[in-house]
This record gives structure tokens, C-alpha cells and sequence, in this order.
């Protein structure tokens, strides 16, 4: 089922650059990362950073024009999506690797019933006859907790409440056993209490299924309790890369540091909040240098003129910046 | 900050009732959404009062209710002596000088066709204040307060960013030094890194100008952080205040546990011991929100009583207000209540609400 080195997803140099009036956007420039069978990977960052262009390329699901997948592989399984022809990625889309999007309303066909949006996967995928397929909807939809499944399938989008929506998606997305879920921002709409309804039900199906999780979030604390590793994100690039653990316990990029410092932790005393100085980038103007050195507190001279090196400050922890070595250490200090 | 000074803003059994036009053209049925419905607080001058609950619970209808953008069915609003539930249009709009707004959509809340002088300017020229030089030092020395150069008094909305857009909003808000602001979930639209500024820009103002803030959100953790006491609002009712740090180490109302407990902790080590209380279900229909105690459908500890009594908001510890009738000042902790019992019904009638 997977690659020999136990890793089911590896993404290499993927780079997506959108063509726009005001020039080429690098909206993922240079991303790699590898998530092993059953792994859950957490990517982090701000609107801008390319989190969901770069999930979006792996499911090669970049509208071309103006965008385009430039360079780079994505082997999923011993095979490079970028390789495949449409129809072989239509195969792999919904039944081995599936995907949540954010908002549940908007990918879910308004005039179709649930019921028949969940009997079409199935049909497509696994050769399901339509009382197969039924059969297997109303499962789905109980799985997930959906009360009176049975009933409530044949009912319309809008009958359902915001998290009940969410997850008449999560039961389409997992119809197929896929061996990938890319959940982005899953329960960004949703409200705190039906979110935790939400992470639970991802939790519970992966340890039934053990598929592997890639979760995009801008919430440090959503990735903080279900990921393994994370990635974070800024103007395109992987700025940091670590296990969940190690990058939450000693960050090694100044704005991975920032980042989590300006989060207010509700456990916590707190006096005046830590705030990252000025703008996300824009992305088709970005500085020679790194592109955070103009929000970040200890760029040098150096950091607006060079473009920083990725460092490994122990194994599987990368951070690009030309300090990363002395941030790591006063983080080692500091927490 | 609390009881030791005279509240600034005195709000007393606040109701908005929204009549919904359904049912056929002969068959009218009179439903009503309350989405207010029964609240009391005092807003303490220099304090920042934070309201949480989840969507749908009332609390913008409150924010906007309190600023009369939205008629209260029935009520006091105090506000130096004046209720504003009952002053006249025009009375009212001399009070708006003293009562600000800042929106949750700073792309929606901006004039698109307005040059952000302009934007800033207009409240000076509408309660007179200022014109010709003197206001277009006004509005230099408004966008230097909320962070923004002079350069881009010609500039048009579009041109900002979101957290440059709220800056706008604030800035606004600001032009007629009101004493009071509404904060409608300022920061929800914006940014990690661009709330902690505005959330950091608010409170430099507040200390500055001697502001009073009702700030209106979601976000647990954000309300936890500029809030001095905060508000729990569950379907039209308050049903826990407190200082804020309380709310969040000791909370008393069943579903004031289950709120804190969802936020999610930015640290692992704490996610991972951490146990968390998942409600089961939606939040119900304010339509017909259920009878009794408005949570006692979602609530892991509701008795058969629950669904009969509507608590009221009473004095369980010092300063610390909650609306259950399973507990009561001689017994707190829900968790060592004896099964069944419902301690709070006894004294009920006694003590009082906040």
C-alpha cells in the first residue's frame, strides 16, 4: 500500500505560481514535506501563506489559468499525482485521498439531497447499486452522529444546522475508506462548542480507519491537540517544520515564535499580548531577502539582502532563517 | 472597578423580540424569535465587560440594542440618567456622541466611495465639532492614534487591509471621544498576527481615554484576554458573570464548562491530559427556545426541575453570578451536589439577580 520508507504522501519543491495584473504571485514556492501512513500533519499559517494552494495542488485542483503547478513532485503511494492524467486523478480524488473544505454550505449542492450527494461517491468509486449505496449513506451519515439517520438523508442541505452540515461532509469524505484526508479549516464557521464535536468525530474516525490527516488551520490550539508534526507556513514558504511536541516546546523561527506568542492562552495570566509589527506580504512584490525580515524584531542587515538557508536543527526539525540556530537555543532558554 | 463606583451603563430587563411574518395569509401564526430576552448588567466606567456565547445567542442584537440600532421590545437602558430605551429620535442621536459602534466587517462597515478623511470626518461634521483646518488636524491626529499615517488620508478603503480597515473603524469610533464603544467581534475577521494589534491598539485606547468597552465576541480566548469581567450569554439570557480570570479558572454554570472546556489550548502537553466536556446537539431554535433553563436540553446535569424553572442570574461566590438552580451559594461545585438535587430552588426568591 505505501512506499517503502513508510511514508504515504511526500511532496517535494512543489511550487504554484499564480499569473496576475500586478505580476507572478509565488503562492507556494518551494514546499516539501513527507506524512507517513496514519500520521496526522497539522499546516499552520495566515491568509496568504499558501496553506490551502499548496493542498489544493495535491489534489491538482489549481484553477490553470492563472495558476499553475510549476516544479516539483507529490508521490502519494509510489506515484506522482503531477504525472497522472486527469482521469487517473479523478480515481484517486474522493476515493483514496478526500478532502473538507471550510465552508460546508458551499460544497454541498443545495438542490440535491444529501442522501443522493453521499449514494454519488459511492457509486462512482466502489461500483455501489443504488440500494448498496443507500444502505451505505444512512451508515455513513450515523457514523458520524447524525441523529435519525435514516430519516434525515433525504432531507436538503439547508435542513441542516452549520455542524450537522459539516458532518453530512465528513461522512462523504470518509464513504471510500480514504487512505488521506485533507481537511481544510474544518471548523473555522463553526462555533467552539459544535468544533469540539467536530475534532472529536475526526479523532475517533481515524483511530477506527487509520487514515492519514493533513488538517490546515490558523488555530495553533486545534493543532496543538491533534497533530504529530506541523509545518508552518509564511508568504509561500515552509518556514518551520517540526513534530507537534518540539515546535511547541522550542521553536526555532522567529515567526513560529511570534506566532505562538501572540495567541492569548486562556490558562494563562496575561498582560500585554505579544504582537507581530506590521502586514502579511504581499505576495507578487516580496523583498530580495527573507520575507519576513521587515516584520521580524531581530532582522539583521543580512536577512534583507540574502534569502535564508533551511536549517536542520535536530532530525526532522528544518527552520529557514539565518538565526535559526540562536533562536532555538534562547527558545530552549526561555519556555 | 466593580461595585465601588456607579455603573456607567445600567441595563435593566432587556428584551428584543423579532415578530417572524410566517404561516399562511389566513392562518397568521405569532411566532416571535427572542433573542434578547431578560437581560440585566452594569457596565462599570475604565472596565472592558466581555459577552461570549456561540452564534445565534442574542449577543449583537444586545450590543446594537444598548445603541438603540435596534429597538428593544421592552426595558431600561441608564446611561447618565437618561434611559435611552425611551428617549426621542432626536434625543437619542445627541447621545450617540457618547455611544460608539466598531463592527466586526471592516470591508463591509467602510463606505466604499469615501476617501478615509472623509470616513473619519464625517462624525466631526455631523455633531459639529470640527470643520475646515481644525478638522483636518482632527482626523491626522485620529490616524496617528489608531496606528496609521497621514500619508493615506486620500486613500480609499479597498486600498487597506483588513487590520488597517479596523484601524479605520476604530479611528472613526474615536472621532467624537465617546465614552462608551461597542466592540461587535472586532477581531473575528482578521488575522492571528493582526488581532493581537487591535486587541493591544483597544486597550492602549481604553487606558488613554478613559474608555468603556461592551466587547462582543466568540473568541473565548481573546474575550479572556481584554475582558475585566465577562458575560456568558446562552440563548437570549445571561447565565454566568464574573471576572474574567474566574470565569475561566472556576467556572460554575454547566455550560459555561463546556464553552471553556472546548477553546483549544495552544500547547500539546495540556491537550493531551486535557478532558474535554462534549455537548451533545445544536444550540435550539430561539424561536422556541425550551422552557424552563434554556440549556437543561444539552446539559449533562439537568434534572427533571430544569425543564420547569427558568433560573434566574443569582450570587453564587463573591462577584461571581450564575443561573442554575443545581447549585447555590452553600453548594457551588456542581459535581458534589447529591444526584437529583437542586439546591438553588430554595433560595431563589431571596437573592437576587446582579
Amino acid at each position: 500500500m505505501t512506499a517503502s520508507n513508510g511514508s504515504l504522501l511526500s511532496v517535494k519543491d512543489l511550487r504554484t505560481y499564480f499569473q496576475t495584473e500586478d505580476g507572478t504571485v509565488k503562492a507556494v514556492d518551494g514546499v516539501s514535506f513527507e506524512l507517513k501512513q496514519g500520521e496526522t500533519l497539522g499546516i499552520v499559517g495566515e491568509s496568504g501563506s499558501g496553506k490551502s494552494v499548496a493542498n489544493l495542488s495535491l489534489m491538482r485542483l489549481i484553477p490553470d489559468p492563472p495558476g499553475k503547478i510549476i516544479s516539483g513532485s507529490i508521490m502519494f503511494d509510489g506515484r506522482d499525482i503531477l504525472k497522472l492524467s486527469q482521469r487517473e486523478v479523478r480515481d484517486l480524488r474522493g476515493k483514496r485521498i478526500a478532502m473538507i473544505f471550510q465552508d460546508p454550505m458551499t460544497s454541498l449542492n443545495p438542490f440535491m439531497r444529501v442522501s443522493k450527494q453521499l449514494m454519488e461517491v459511492t457509486q462512482l468509486h466502489l461500483g455501489h447499486t443504488k440500494e448498496q449505496a443507500r444502505a451505505h449513506a444512512v451508515k455513513m451519515l450515523e457514523h458520524v452522529g447524525i441523529p435519525d439517520a435514516r430519516e434525515r438523508a433525504d432531507s436538503y442541505p439547508h435542513e441542516f444546522s452549520g455542524g450537522m452540515r459539516q458532518r453530512v461532509m465528513i461522512a462523504m469524505a470518509l464513504s471510500c475508506q480514504p487512505e488521506l484526508l485533507i481537511a481544510d479549516e474544518p471548523t473555522t464557521a463553526l462555533d467552539v462548542t459544535i468544533q469540539a464535536q467536530i475534532l472529536e468525530i475526526i479523532k475517533r474516525l481515524k483511530a477506527e480507519t487509520g487514515a492519514s490527516i493533513i488538517l490546515i488551520t490558523h488555530d495553533l490550539g486545534i493543532v496543538a491537540g491533534m497533530t504529530d508534526h506541523i509545518i508552518v507556513m509564511y508568504a509561500g514558504k515552509v518556514f518551520e517544520q517540526a513534530t507537534t511536541a518540539e515546535l511547541f516546546e522550542r521553536p526555532g523561527n522567529p515567526y513560529t515564535r511570534g506566532l505562538l506568542r501572540s495567541v492569548p492562552d486562556p490558562t494563562d495570566e496575561q498582560g500585554k499580548l505579544y504582537q507581530i509589527p506590521g502586514l502579511p506580504p504581499d505576495l507578487a512584490h516580496l523583498p530580495p531577502g527573507c520575507p519576513f525580515a521587515p516584520r521580524c524584531e531581530r532582522a539583521q542587515e543580512l536577512c534583507h539582502r540574502e534569502f535564508p538557508p533551511y536549517v536542520e536543527l535536530t532530525p526532522g526539525h528544518f527552520s529557514l532563517c539565518h538565526f535559526a540556530d540562536e533562536v532555538f537555543a534562547e527558545s530552549a532558554d526561555q519556555v | 472597578m466593580k461595585n465601588d463606583s456607579q455603573p456607567l451603563i445600567s441595563i435593566k430587563d432587556l428584551k428584543v423580540h423579532f415578530p417572524l411574518a410566517s404561516g399562511s395569509l389566513f392562518r397568521r401564526s405569532r411566532q416571535v424569535v427572542k433573542a434578547v430576552d431578560g437581560v440585566s448588567l452594569d457596565i462599570y466606567p475604565g472596565e472592558t465587560l466581555g459577552l461570549v456565547g456561540e452564534s445565534g445567542c442574542g449577543k449583537s442584537t444586545l450590543g446594537r440594542a444598548v445603541l438603540r440600532l435596534i429597538e428593544p421590545t421592552s426595558g431600561q437602558i441608564l446611561f447618565h440618567g437618561n434611559d435611552l430605551a425611551h428617549l426621542s429620535n432626536s434625543a437619542m442621536r445627541e447621545q450617540r456622541r457618547h455611544l460608539q459602534i466598531i463592527f466586526q466587517d471592516p470591508y463591509a462597515s467602510l463606505n466604499p466611495r469615501m476617501t478615509v478623511s472623509q470616513i473619519i470626518g464625517e462624525p466631526l461634521e455631523t455633531f459639529r465639532l470640527a470643520r475646515g483646518q481644525a478638522k483636518k488636524e482632527r482626523v491626522q491626529e485620529l490616524m496617528e492614534m489608531v496606528g496609521l499615517s497621514a500619508r493615506f488620508l486620500k486613500r480609499y478603503p479597498h486600498e487597506f487591509s483588513g487590520g488597517q480597515r479596523q484601524r479605520i473603524g476604530i479611528a472613526r469610533a474615536l472621532a467624537v471621544d465617546p465614552s462608551f464603544i461597542v466592540a461587535d467581534e472586532p477581531i473575528s475577521a482578521l488575522d492571528v498576527s493582526i488581532q493581537a494589534q487591535i486587541m493591544n491598539l483597544l486597550d492602549q485606547l481604553r487606558r488613554q481615554k478613559n474608555l468603556t468597552y461592551l466587547f462582543i465576541s466568540h473568541d473565548l480566548r481573546a474575550i479572556r484576554h481584554v475582558s475585566d469581567r465577562v458575560a456568558v450569554m446562552y440563548l437570549g439570557r445571561i447565565v454566568e458573570l464574573a471576572e474574567g480570570k474566574t470565569v475561566y479558572k472556576s467556572p460554575l454554570m454547566p455550560y459555561t464548562k463546556a464553552l471553556i472546556s472546548a477553546v483549544p489550548v495552544p500547547d500539546p502537553k495540556i491537550e493531551a491530559k486535557r478532558r474535554r466536556i462534549v455537548l451533545e446537539g445544536d444550540v435550539p431554535s430561539p424561536i422556541n427556545p425550551p422552557t424552563g433553563c434554556r440549556f437543561h436540553t444539552r446539559c449533562p446535569y439537568a434534572i427533571d426541575v430544569c425543564s420547569e424553572i427558568e433560573p434566574q442570574l443569582v450570587q453564587i461566590k463573591p462577584d461571581h453570578f450564575a443561573a442554575c438552580i443545581r447549585i447555590s451559594a452553600e453548594e457551588p461545585e456542581i459535581e458534589r451536589v447529591a444526584p437529583g438535587a437542586a439546591p438553588g430552588l430554595r433560595r431563589d426568591a431571596s437573592s437576587r439577580r446582579a
